[in-house]
């Protein structure tokens, strides 16, 4: 125990003053804000004399404002956060000849990763609450609506989700710099890792599920119907794989109660035009954190994969100085 | 008097694929000894060492380190025991004292305990003078000398050195050689080091081993191995040189 304290407290040490963290944590908040502020001007404007709607504060995370919502800007550019907090977490000491003295010392093995996970994790967390929080006080005073409890509640869930989210991207790249004993190739492993899950896993579903599923044109609609479903059935569960999608489904349940983002792959029918006139009040939060926590457990299983993988990898690894 | 053991090989095999890099090394240490380990590179000196450490498990063969297995207790082993890798690497924007506080809260040393003993050794090592500096800075004898204090910050009974004297100046490789004699003279420790440099290992050594490819050939005092692998009577002039040539050309 007293080993994995001593390590957290080092690398935590580390991460204040290592500049490429400072940098990038710089350059998220400052976008996040610059968008968050941008939403909320826009708001103001919109909103001027009309009656606020329900929820109107989780809108300043939510709405997309010229180019993308603070929520999809965390999807997309959260991971080189956790990506840079961890890419050279272990092959670092190794390249620095100071791991094998550091397992020479009466610690387990595991401490040594665990307690680089938690400083980063910390760190994570440190990061992505300023933010909600910034974003937060701007948007008081922007908008002038002062967040229910409701709200409040749903921000810290957003949180916690975005902390996981961000956190496993941490454990991937410390699972790559287990495996590398380059900082370079562990990175852009990280990097195509990262670019290949977020962007390209919809395109290969999308491939996956022509290929399975083809779209029927027909003229039997019944035919060509069910053939649609199943091939976006398909390219649904392919996407289900990118953590981009499961942090996208998981957060805009929990933020967008009156589910006014459309997420069904069909254009809106008037089956659905129905349900939203039945169901137009918003989902309660109880029921928002049931839908979500499939997603969450998801998150947490693929991080805890690469955890997996990591101890068995660094646990028997022969650790030589040269 | 007879002397706790306190390492004990037996039968001792690894195996990097078809190579055997240690071939069946049966070897024990008494308490106290300072153990010249002695061979060419490649030999699989630094594999015996990893192996006591518990740092790889041997293929087959048993290993005793102070009582304990490391492969199965590798804890209990790493209390006791000190390695100074070859090369050592410090975290180097972090000065010489903080780099030692580190490894001593690793060790579960309180502070207050730890900053007399670090101040005590910095004197000992002789960089004292340098120890705001930042290790980054530190020359290639600096750092070895405080990779001997971060040996001796936890008070090991047994040091494992490999290679401590490797890229020195003579100036530093005296130096060295002087500390390590002190530590077994003072401290009663037991030292375990491996070099290919003969004239130094026959300078501070109790006992020699000599390793080639895998194969421990000989070991023992020196003039044991002067008489058995020479031929040569007691009083007798000989030199390791000569001694280490045959038992090469042998294997």
């Amino acid at each position: 125990m007293q080993g994995i304290l001593t390590i957290y407290r080092k690398e935590m040490e580390d991460h204040f003053s290592s500049m490429r963290f400072l940098l990038i944590a710089a350059l998220i908040v400052m976008v996040g804000v610059i968008i968050a502020s941008m939403v909320g001007m826009a708001m103001q404007e919109e909103l001027r004399g009309v009656a606020k709607p329900t929820f109107v504060f989780l809108m300043l995370f939510t709405s997309t404002g010229k180019l993308f919502s603070f929520v999809q800007f965390i999807g997309l550019l959260g991971p080189l956060i956790g990506i840079i907090l961890g890419f050279d977490a272990i092959n670092r000491e190794r390249s620095g000849r100071t791991l094998s003295k550091l397992v020479s010392q009466p610690i387990y093995r595991d401490a040594i990763i665990n307690a680089k996970f938690m400083a980063g994790v910390t760190m994570i967390a440190i990061v992505m609450a300023s933010l909600v929080l910034i974003i937060s006080g701007l948007g008081i005073s922007l908008i002038g609506v002062v967040p229910g409890i409701e709200e409040v509640w749903r921000l810290a869930i957003y949180l916690v989700i975005s902390i996981m989210y961000i956190s496993f991207w941490l454990g991937a790249a410390i699972l790559f710099s287990v495996v590398f004993r380059s900082t370079a190739t562990s990175a852009l492993a990280s990097l195509a890792v990262w670019i290949g899950l977020s962007f390209f896993v919809g395109l290969g579903g999308s491939f996956l599920a022509d290929a399975i599923a083809p779209i029927k044109q027909t003229a039997d609609m019944a035919e060509a119907t069910s053939s649609f479903v199943k091939n976006a059935e398909i390219q649904r569960v392919a996407s289900l794989f990118s953590p981009m999608t499961l942090y996208g489904d998981a957060t805009s349940t929990i933020l967008d109660p009156l589910r006014k983002t459309p997420r069904a792959f069909v254009l809106m029918g008037p089956l659905e035009r129905f349900s939203l006139t039945r169901f137009q009040n918003p989902l309660p939060l109880g029921q928002s954190v049931v839908i979500v926590a499939p997603f969450l457990i998801s998150l947490v299983a693929i991080t805890l994969l690469c955890f997996g993988i990591c101890y068995a990898v660094f646990m028997r690894q022969e650790i030589r100085s040269t | 008097m007879e002397r706790e053991i306190i390492i004990r090989m037996e039968e001792l095999t690894k195996l990097y694929g078809q190579q055997k890099a240690v071939d069946g090394l049966s070897l024990t240490i008494a308490e106290g000894e300072v153990f010249g380990f002695l061979g060419p590179n490649g030999a699989g000196k630094t594999t015996t060492m990893l192996m006591l450490l518990g740092l790889t498990e041997p293929t087959s063969g048993t290993v005793r380190v102070c009582g304990f297995d490391p492969a199965r207790d590798p804890l209990k082993v790493k209390e006791v025991i000190g390695y100074l890798p070859e090369n050592v690497g410090f975290y180097e924007d972090m000065d010489a004292r903080q780099n030692l506080r580190y490894i001593a809260r690793l060790n579960d040393i309180p502070d207050r305990v730890s900053a007399v003993r670090i101040d005590r050794l910095l004197e000992e090592v002789d960089l004292a003078k340098e120890a705001e500096k930042k290790v980054g800075s530190y020359s290639k004898g600096m750092r070895q000398r405080l990779g001997i204090a971060e040996v001796l910050i936890k008070e090991p009974r047994v040091a494992f050195l490999d290679e401590p004297t490797i890229g020195l100046d003579p100036d530093g490789t005296n130096k060295m050689l002087e500390l390590i004699k002190s530590l077994s003279r003072e401290r009663r420790m037991t030292i375990f080091f491996s070099s290919h440099l003969l004239d130094q290992v026959q300078q501070i050594s109790d006992r020699i081993g000599i390793m080639i490819k895998g194969k421990l050939v000989a070991a023992g005092p020196l003039a044991e191995l002067a008489q058995r692998g020479l031929g040569l009577e007691e009083g007798e002039s000989y030199t390791l040189e000569e001694i280490y040539m045959k038992y090469f050309k042998e294997a």
